[in-house]
């Protein structure tokens, strides 16, 4: 199990080169890649610079904090993104225009993707759906239904006080300037996420579960309950994760499309292992963050949007098989 | 051996038609063509563009006339975008102003190809439409089906087109490079000289799109504007914010030119978070814009790809099926552009932010509840 933070992780990586396969490789290709940006963009290194990236991998952070507590226990959460699809045209719905909403909008919302996980975990645990199977009926259940609910042209605008989550920075603060409001979400949310995986008998049980469920079973871990509980974490940082990108970028249809595949993606350039039994939120962060860097890095250095496609896809390959390569090293688990 | 024979030649078939249908998306002609149309004075009722058409060549349609009640069948590529939304919202209205017409079937293709090839079949076979309209969801691999239903009955198409004349009429706007023209002249009259334009554009390969662009490319490199980028936002929001943030902090953006403008509103709010004066901007007549617009008085203008056209395939069909004369084989309608002066008469913060105000819908039936408005 990987337990380093992130910080820790960069000063032990400067501090003994020799202990170098202990640490996750993901945190290297991160910065390595924040390297580069500074290289091609001077101007990253200021607060607008590095605080504009933060604000933007938030939301993918926070999802990829969540979707690894689902890959660690063995499955998938393929609803992650038309979840986040449903957090923003819903709330535009039941918001309609009047910023006094907010609060209760936002607690329905919480409510949705509770019950969404809560559905997904049932099925995977109780009715024995796979859960690449049963989250994929619920992503496509969940775009009809937020189709449905808009009759696709959402009816509201979202009011400054919802959008303040994504968007809002708080001024006037010593070295760094300002602080956007989205990563204070993403500390506090990536805080409660490690907390629960690393440092709880959950977080064990969740590992043991995903190594192998009926080993768990055998020694006693509930693994019905400890499955659900995944997928509420998951579900439940998917509405975090709309709430932010509709701050960010206000009401769209389509807004979640793809992310549930960018946060597997940043859970595996993080070192987790697909079948589940290994994987760690402070390196999922990490990988998230890696993909938004690689998108922004070739944003920077500006090449044709082909080659940059081509460019994208060989540095993920590469970052996947760098942590395969590691984890094989190590052993497996 | 004959199978393989067979699966040679028809792939032999593919690539031939797919080489023929190389489109040029930057042709002369063409691109002249449409700016003349754009001021051009257009035939029928004023102010209902929907029933407008540009020339006089007619479709002759004696031999389709027959008694009424009809039954319209609707092959649709789908309602997967707000512009589809509101169109087909013109559309189910259109049909209540028509007591001759019994009944409106519409299939919806979902985006897909095949399923809209197997719609078509199916309302064919079904025996029960007077008349067909498709909207395709691809021009080539919808021309066979439309083929064969024209054989049966009276066929109209609009909004992308065919590669066959068999259609009665094929309804459609001026056309791309009309749009990448208006879109393309504002920027080069309100921007002074060697400005830095950022094209903003959905994405590449799609031919409405394509033209878009190389009209207003054109314009700029005729005027000595400085493209500082051509970038693709797939239409999503928070890429598009993205994307403007990293070229605001790389440099200046005096201009910012969209082939569709869906995203306006999040490339403006780009510059507002980063502390910055709004861009010269062109966007399109989605109303979150236009409220933005107004409220804030930038430099901008809609150029519009209307939805009322979705309108007039219903008026069509009843004429048609009446006998009377419609524009054709081509009907080509106005293609009008929201600028800052006529703003006010489009602009409705009671609408929702996807509503597309060209939708000559004001006076349609349920107007503004069935459109999602207040």
């Amino acid at each position: 199990m990987i337990q380093e933070t992130v910080g820790s992780a960069k000063t032990r990586g400067v501090a003994s080169i020799g202990r170098l396969p202990k640490i996750n490789p993901v945190f290297f290709v991160l910065a390595a890649l924040l390297v580069a940006i500074t290289f091609s963009n001077p101007n990253f290194i200021e607060p607008t610079g590095y605080m504009n990236f933060l604000k933007r991998a938030a939301p993918l952070a926070i999802l990829a904090a969540g979707q690894i507590y689902v890959i660690v226990s063995g499955g998938f959460d393929l609803s992650a993104g038309s979840l986040i699809t449903l957090t923003v045209v819903g709330s535009s719905m039941l918001l309609d225009n009047s910023a006094d909403a907010t609060w209760w909008v936002i607690a329905v919302m919480y409510a949705v993707g509770l019950a969404v996980g809560v559905v997904n975990g049932l099925v995977v645990s109780y009715l024995r759906v796979p859960s690449l199977i049963a989250t994929l009926g619920m992503m496509i259940t969940l775009n009809g239904a937020a189709f449905m609910w808009s009759s696709g042209s959402p009816r509201g605008y979202l009011p400054e006080t919802f959008r303040f989550f994504g968007r809002a920075s708080i001024q006037g603060i010593p070295l760094i300037q300002f602080l956007p409001v989205a990563l204070l979400v993403l500390l506090v949310v990536g805080f409660i996420l490690f907390w629960l995986m690393h440092r709880t008998n959950l977080g064990r049980m969740l590992h043991a579960l995903g190594d192998n469920p009926r080993a768990a079973q055998m020694s006693g871990v509930p693994i019905e309950r400890v499955r659900i509980i995944a997928f509420v974490a998951s579900s439940l940082s998917a509405v975090t994760a709309g709430i932010l990108l509709g701050g960010f970028a206000g009401v769209s249809t389509d807004v979640g499309v793809g992310y549930e595949l960018q946060a597997i993606t940043a859970c595996v350039i993080g070192g987790a292992q697909l079948l589940g039994g290994r994987g760690s939120v402070p390196a999922s962060i990490a990988g998230a963050l890696t993909l938004t860097a690689i998108f922004t890095l070739l944003n920077f250095i500006g090449l044709p949007k082909p080659t940059r496609d081509v460019v994208q896809g060989l540095i993920l390959i590469a970052a996947v098989v760098l942590a395969t390569y590691r984890r094989n090293r190590a052993g497996g688990t | 051996m004959k199978r393989l024979l067979t699966a040679a030649l028809s792939a032999a078939l593919v690539a031939g038609t797919a080489h023929s249908q190389q489109l040029n998306f930057d042709d002369t002609a063409e691109f002249d063509r449409q700016r003349t149309l754009l001021t051009a004075k257009a035939n029928g009722p004023e102010g209902e563009p929907w029933e407008q058409y540009y020339g006089d060549q007619m479709a002759d349609t004696a031999k389709y006339k027959k008694p009424g009640p009809y039954t319209i069948c609707f092959s649709n590529a789908g309602v997967n975008n707000a512009w589809r939304v509101t169109g087909w919202t013109n559309m189910q209205a259109e049909v209540k102003l028509h007591p001759e017409i019994k009944e409106l079937i519409h299939v919806d293709a979902e985006g897909s190809d095949d399923k809209q090839i197997a719609d078509i079949d199916d309302l064919i076979n079904g025996g029960k439409c007077s008349a067909l309209i498709v909207s395709p969801n691809t021009t080539a691999a919808l021309t066979p089906a439309v083929e064969k239903a024209c054989a049966k009955l009276p066929v109209i198409v609009f909004d992308r087109g065919v590669n066959t004349k068999c259609p009665v009429t094929f309804i459609h706007p001026v056309g791309g490079y009309g749009f990448g023209i208006q879109a393309g002249e504002f920027v080069a009259a309100t921007a002074p000289a060697g400005a830095d334009v950022l094209m903003l554009r959905i994405v590449p390969g799609v031919d409405v799109l394509e033209t878009r662009a190389s009209a207003a490319k054109r314009i700029f490199k005729e005027t000595g504007l400085n493209v500082i980028g051509e970038e693709f936002t797939e239409g999503d929001n928070a890429k598009t914010k993205s994307i403007v943030e990293d070229y605001l902090q790389r440099g200046k953006i005096d201009a910012i030119w969209m082939d569709a403008g869906a995203t306006a509103v999040a490339a403006l709010e780009a510059f507002e978070d980063a502390g910055l004066p709004p861009p010269i901007i062109t966007g399109e007549d989605q109303q979150d814009f236009l409220v933005k617009w107004k409220a804030e008085g930038f430099k901008a203008i809609a150029p519009t790809y209307p939805t009322y056209q979705w309108r007039t395939p219903i008026i069509a069909a009843v004429k048609v099926l009446q006998g009377e004369a419609v524009p054709g084989p081509e009907w080509v309608m106005p293609q009008p552009a929201i600028t800052a002066e006529t703003l006010d008469q489009y602009v409705d913060a009671k609408m929702p932010p996807l509503h597309h105000a060209m939708c000559g819908c004001e006076k349609l039936p349920d107007y503004p509840a069935a459109w999602g408005g207040k």
